[in-house]
C-alpha cells in the first residue's frame, strides 16, 4: 500500500475518547470533527455578532451600540463568518472527513501538516476576538480593510486583524496543499481520475484557487501591516502611495475566495443529492469540466468590485464580460443537478430540503450576480444592501445551507446514530423562512438608497429593516433544534448501520464511525461512486460495482 | 386524452415569458428617476428584472414539480433510472445560459455606451472636444510639475459646451461643494434643471462615494486620485447624497442634498449666493 501510515497512529501514543478532538491528532477524520466542531463555535460567535447588527438596524438611529462599536461588530462578523466558519468548515471539516475516503487512502498525504492547519485555527481565532479586549479596540475599517480607512482606524486592532487573517490563510495554504497531493498522489491503485466522486474535483479545484491566490492577500496585509506600523507608503496616499492598487490585490484573493467558500458545497450537494434521488449524478464529465471553467475564469473577474474606483472603461468592460461568463459553466451545474433529480425516487429528509433550498437560494443570489457584473447596473447598488442581499444569498442561503444539508446526510457516519428527522424539518423550516425574510427585503433597500456598512439609514427604510431582523430572529430561533438535535442524538439516536442512506461511495463501505484507518482490510476499489438506478438488462456482471459491495453485504 | 409533452413545454414556456415581461414592466422596483442616465438604467433594469424572473420562476419550478411527483412513496425502494448523461440535453443547457448572458452583455454595454462610459482614457480628440463635460476623460493635465490623472466616472455625456463645473471635496463626514465660476461654497448641491453638470471629485482623508440613488450614479471619492463625474438632471427636486463607502464611525450620517432648480430658480439661488466681489466672474456659464 502506498497509503500513509506513519507509525504514530499506533493507538497507545494518542489519548483515546473524547479527549483526542483536543489532541494533536493525526487522524483525518478527528481533524475533520475538529474543524467543524470549531466552525460552529465561530459559527455562534459571528451570529450573535450579526444579531448586535440587526438590533442596531431596527431603528433609524444610531442607539443600540456606539458608532465605532458598531464598525468593530461589523469587521468581527464577516471576517468571522468567513475566515473561521465557512472557509475552515467546507474545506478543512468536510475535505478531511471525506477525501481520504474517496481516493481510497487511510489519511491525507501529509497528516501533521494537517494537524498543524487545524491547530493554526483556534488561536487565530481567539487572537482575532480578543483584539476588542487586549488592543483596545478591535479593527473597524470592515473584512476589506481598505486603506487608508485601515491606516486611521486604531492601529492595534486592524494590526491584530491583519496577524490572524494571516495565520488562517496560512492554515488554508497548509490545507489546501494537502488535499492537491492527496487527490492526485494518494489514489488507490487502479483508481482514475474521472472515476473520482465529484467532491473531490470540487476540493481539487478549490485547493488551486487557495494556492494561487492567498499568498497574493497575505503579501498585501503585509505591505499594509508596514503603512500601520513602519509608516511606508505603499498604500498611503499622501505618501505617494495607491489606494487603488489595494483593491486591486485585495479582490485578486477575494473573489476567488468566493469559490473556495462555494465549490466544495458544489461538490457536497454533487454527494448527496444522487444518494437520496437513487439516480446517478447527472453528466459527471461536464461536471468536472464546469469546475475546471470556474477556476480559471474566477481567477480573472475581480475587478467587478471595483467599478466605481476609477477603473478605465476597457476594464470595465473585461470583467463584466468575464463576469457574465462565469454564469455559463455555473448553470451547467445547476441544471445537472436538476436532471439528477429528474425522475428519481427522491427522499425528503432534511438533506434534500436543505440541498433543493440550496439550488433555488443560490439560482437568486446567482442572478443577482449576472446583474451586478454588469457596469451599468452596479454603478448604482454597488456598496449597497442590494450587494449585502446578493452575498448573503450566495454565501449563506448556498454555502451555510449546503452545511446543514451535509450535516444531515453525514452525521450518521460520524456518530453511528441518525439524526432526528422531525426535528431536522422544523430546523429546515425555520432556516428558509428566516433566510428569505432577512435578505430578500435588502435587495429593495439598496436599490432604493440605503448604503451597506451604515448604522443609521433613512427613517422610510425602517419597515422593512425591521421585517429584515424578524427574519434574523428566527434564523437565531432555528439554530434550538438543530442544538437539541446533535445533541440529545449523540446520546439518544436511533442506531444508523453502517449504512443507512445505501450509498456507493466508500465512506459508507465500513463502520459507522469507521476505524482509524478507515477499513478494516483493504480499501474498497469503487469505480462508480453513483451507480445507483435500475437497468436489469444491462448489469456487466464481469465487473464488481460499488453496489455489489453493499448489497452482497446485506 | 393524453396531452404531447412538449406541447405542455412549449405552453409553459410562453406563459413563463408572458409573466417575467409582465412582471419586468409592471413591478416598480427602483426609486423616482431625475437625470438623463435614469430612464436609461431603468431600460437595463427592466430587462435583467425580466429575464431573471423568467429563470427564477421556471428552475423553482421544476426544483417543485420533482419534489412532488418523484417523491419516494413510503414502502418504495427502488432506484430511478439509471440516467448518467444526455450529451444533446447538456449542449442546450450550455448554449442557452451563454446566448442569454451574451446577449446581456452586448445590451449593457451599449447602454453604458449610452451612458457615456466607452469613451477610451486617452482619447486626446475625445479630450479635446470636451474636457469639462466628458466623463471619462482622463486628463494628463500637465499642473506645472505634477501631472495629475483624472479617471473617469460614467455620467451622461454630450452637452459639451456649457457643462456647469463644480469641485467636491469629500472629507470625514461631509460632502463640500465648491462652484469654481462664482466662487460659491455650499454643503448642499445646487443643479438647474437640464444642464449637464461635472463633478471634479477628490477627498481629503479616506475613500469615500458619492452616490444619488435618483440618478443612478456612484463614484468613489478617493484621496490622491481626482475622479469625475457627470450628469445631467431632469426633474426638479431635492434627493439625498449618500456616501456609500465605510469612511469611519459616522459614515452612516454622511449624506447631504441635491437640489435641482427649475434654471429660473437656480440662477436667484446663484445670485443670492454668490460672494459680492465675484459676482461676475467671467466665462462661467450661467444657464
Ligand atoms: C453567478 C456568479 C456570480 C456573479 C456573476 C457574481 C457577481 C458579483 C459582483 C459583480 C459583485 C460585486 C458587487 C458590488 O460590490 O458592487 C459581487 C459581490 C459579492 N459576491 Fe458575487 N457573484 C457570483 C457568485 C458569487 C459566489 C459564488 C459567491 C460566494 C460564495 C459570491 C460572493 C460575493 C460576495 C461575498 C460579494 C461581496 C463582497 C464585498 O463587497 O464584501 N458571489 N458578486
Ligand atoms: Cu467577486
Ligand atoms: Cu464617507
Amino acid at each position: 500500500m502506498t497509503v500513509a501510515s506513519p507509525p504514530s497512529f499506533d493507538t497507545g501514543l494518542q489519548p483515546q475518547g473524547w479527549l483526542k478532538y483536543f489532541s494533536f491528532s493525526l487522524d483525518h477524520k478527528v481533524i475533520g470533527i475538529q474543524y467543524l466542531v470549531c466552525g460552529f463555535l465561530f459559527y455562534f460567535i459571528g451570529g450573535a455578532l450579526a444579531g448586535v447588527i440587526r438590533t442596531e438596524l431596527i431603528s433609524p438611529m444610531s442607539d443600540f451600540v456606539s458608532r465605532d462599536t458598531y464598525n468593530e461588530v461589523l469587521t468581527l462578523h464577516g471576517t468571522i463568518m468567513i475566515f473561521l466558519w465557512i472557509v475552515p468548515v467546507v474545506n478543512g471539516g468536510f475535505g478531511n472527513y471525506l477525501i481520504p475516503f474517496y481516493v481510497g487512502a487511510r489519511d491525507m498525504a501529509f497528516p501533521r501538516l494537517n494537524a498543524v492547519a487545524f491547530w493554526l485555527i483556534p488561536p487565530a481565532g481567539i487572537l482575532l476576538i480578543s483584539s476588542y479586549f487586549i488592543a483596545g479596540a478591535a479593527s473597524q475599517s470592515g473584512w476589506t480593510a481598505y486603506p487608508p480607512l485601515s491606516l486611521t482606524t486604531p492601529a492595534a486592532g486592524q494590526v491584530v486583524w491583519i496577524l490572524s487573517v494571516l495565520l488562517l490563510g496560512g492554515s488554508s495554504i497548509f490545507g489546501g496543499i494537502n488535499f492537491i497531493a492527496t487527490v492526485l498522489k494518494l489514489r488507490r491503485p487502479g483508481l482514475k481520475l474521472m472515476q473520482l466522486p465529484m467532491y473531490c474535483w470540487a476540493m481539487l479545484g478549490t485547493s488551486v484557487l487557495v494556492v494561487l491566490a492567498t499568498p497574493v492577500l497575505a503579501g498585501t496585509l503585509i505591505l499594509l501591516s508596514f503603512d500601520i506600523i513602519a509608516h511606508t507608503g505603499f498604500f498611503n496616499p499622501s505618501q505617494g502611495g495607491n489606494v487603488v492598487v489595494y483593491q486591486h490585490l485585495f479582490w485578486f484573493y477575494s473573489h476567488p475566495a468566493v469559490y473556495i467558500m462555494v465549490l466544495p458545497a458544489f461538490g457536497l450537494v454533487s454527494e448527496i443529492l444522487p444518494i437520496h434521488a437513487r439516480k446517478p449524478l447527472f453528466g459527471y464529465t461536464t461536471m468536472v469540466y464546469s469546475i475546471m471553467a470556474i477556476v480559471v475564469l474566477g481567477l480573472v473577474v475581480w475587478a467587478h468590485h471595483m467599478f466605481t474606483s476609477g477603473t478605465p472603461p476597457w476594464m470595465r468592460l473585461f470583467f463584466t464580460i468575464a463576469t457574465s461568463f462565469i454564469a455559463v459553466p455555473t448553470g451547467i451545474k445547476f441544471f445537472n443537478w436538476l436532471a439528477t433529480l429528474w425522475g428519481g425516487k427522491i427522499a425528503l429528509n432534511s438533506a434534500v430540503l436543505f440541498s433543493c433550498a440550496f439550488i433555488f437560494n443560490f439560482v437568486f443570489g446567482g442572478i443577482t450576480g449576472v446583474a451586478l457584473a454588469q457596469v451599468p447596473f452596479d454603478i448604482h447598488v454597488h456598496d449597497t444592501y442590494f450587494v449585502v442581499g446578493h452575498f448573503h444569498y450566495i454565501v449563506y442561503g448556498g454555502t451555510v445551507f449546503v452545511i446543514f444539508a451535509s450535516l444531515y446526510h453525514w452525521y450518521p457516519k460520524f456518530t453511528g446514530r441518525m439524526l432526528n428527522e422531525d426535528l431536522g424539518r422544523l430546523h429546515f423550516v425555520l432556516t428558509f423562512i428566516g433566510f428569505n425574510l432577512c435578505f430578500a427585503p435588502q435587495h429593495w433597500l439598496g436599490l432604493n438608497g440605503m448604503p451597506r456598512r451604515v448604522a443609521e439609514y433613512d427613517p422610510a427604510f425602517t419597515t422593512l429593516n425591521q421585517v429584515s431582523s424578524v427574519g434574523a430572529l428566527l434564523m437565531a430561533i432555528s439554530t434550538v433544534p438543530l442544538l437539541i438535535n446533535v445533541v440529545l442524538t449523540a446520546y439518544r439516536g436511533k442506531i444508523a448501520g453502517d449504512n443507512p442512506w445505501n450509498a456507493l461511495t466508500p465512506e459508507w463501505l465500513t463502520t459507522s464511525p469507521p476505524p482509524v484507518e478507515n477499513w478494516i482490510g483493504e480499501a474498497p476499489l469503487v469505480t462508480e461512486p453513483y451507480a445507483y438506478g435500475q437497468e436489469p438488462g444491462n448489469l456487466d456482471v464481469s465487473r464488481l460495482r460499488g453496489r455489489d459491495l453493499w448489497t452482497g453485504k446485506q | 386524452m393524453e396531452i404531447p409533452a412538449a406541447l405542455v413545454t412549449l405552453v409553459l414556456g410562453v406563459v413563463l415569458t408572458l409573466v417575467g415581461l409582465w412582471v419586468g414592466h409592471n413591478v416598480k422596483m427602483l426609486p423616482i428617476d431625475a437625470s438623463s442616465n435614469a430612464p436609461v438604467y431603468d431600460a437595463l433594469f427592466e430587462v435583467l428584472f425580466t429575464i431573471g424572473t423568467i429563470l427564477f420562476i421556471g428552475i423553482t419550478g421544476l426544483i417543485l414539480y420533482s419534489l412532488v411527483r418523484f417523491r419516494r412513496r413510503a414502502g418504495d425502494t427502488t432506484d430511478g433510472e439509471a440516467i448518467e448523461g444526455n450529451l444533446p440535453l447538456e449542449i442546450v443547457w450550455t448554449a442557452i445560459p451563454a446566448i442569454v448572458v451574451l446577449f446581456v452583455g452586448i445590451y449593457s454595454y451599449d447602454i453604458y455606451e449610452r451612458m457615456g462610459g466607452m469613451v477610451p482614457l486617452h482619447d486626446h480628440m475625445a479630450m479635446h472636444q470636451s474636457l469639462e463635460s466628458n466623463p471619462v476623460v482622463s486628463a494628463m493635465a500637465d499642473s506645472s510639475s505634477t501631472s495629475e490623472r483624472i479617471w473617469g466616472g460614467i455620467g451622461q455625456m454630450g452637452a459639451a459646451d456649457g457643462a456647469l463645473p463644480v469641485e467636491v471635496t469629500a472629507m470625514q463626514f461631509a460632502f463640500i461643494f465648491h462652484y469654481p465660476g462664482p466662487g460659491i461654497t455650499s454643503g448642499e448641491l445646487h443643479v438647474p434643471m437640464g444642464q449637464t453638470v461635472t463633478l471634479r471629485m477628490e477627498a481629503k482623508d479616506v475613500i469615500h462615494a458619492f452616490w444619488v440613488p435618483q440618478f443612478r450614479l456612484k463614484q468613489d471619492v478617493i484621496p490622491g486620485q481626482p475622479t469625475m463625474l457627470s450628469f445631467t438632471p431632469t426633474r426638479a427636486g431635492t434627493y439625498p447624497i449618500v456616501c456609500a463607502e465605510l469612511c469611519g464611525p459616522y459614515h452612516g450620517g454622511m449624506r447631504s442634498n441635491v437640489i435641482v432648480h427649475e434654471p429660473d430658480a437656480f440662477d436667484s439661488w446663484l445670485k443670492t449666493n454668490t460672494p459680492a466681489t465675484v459676482a461676475s466672474a467671467p466665462g462661467f456659464p450661467t444657464a
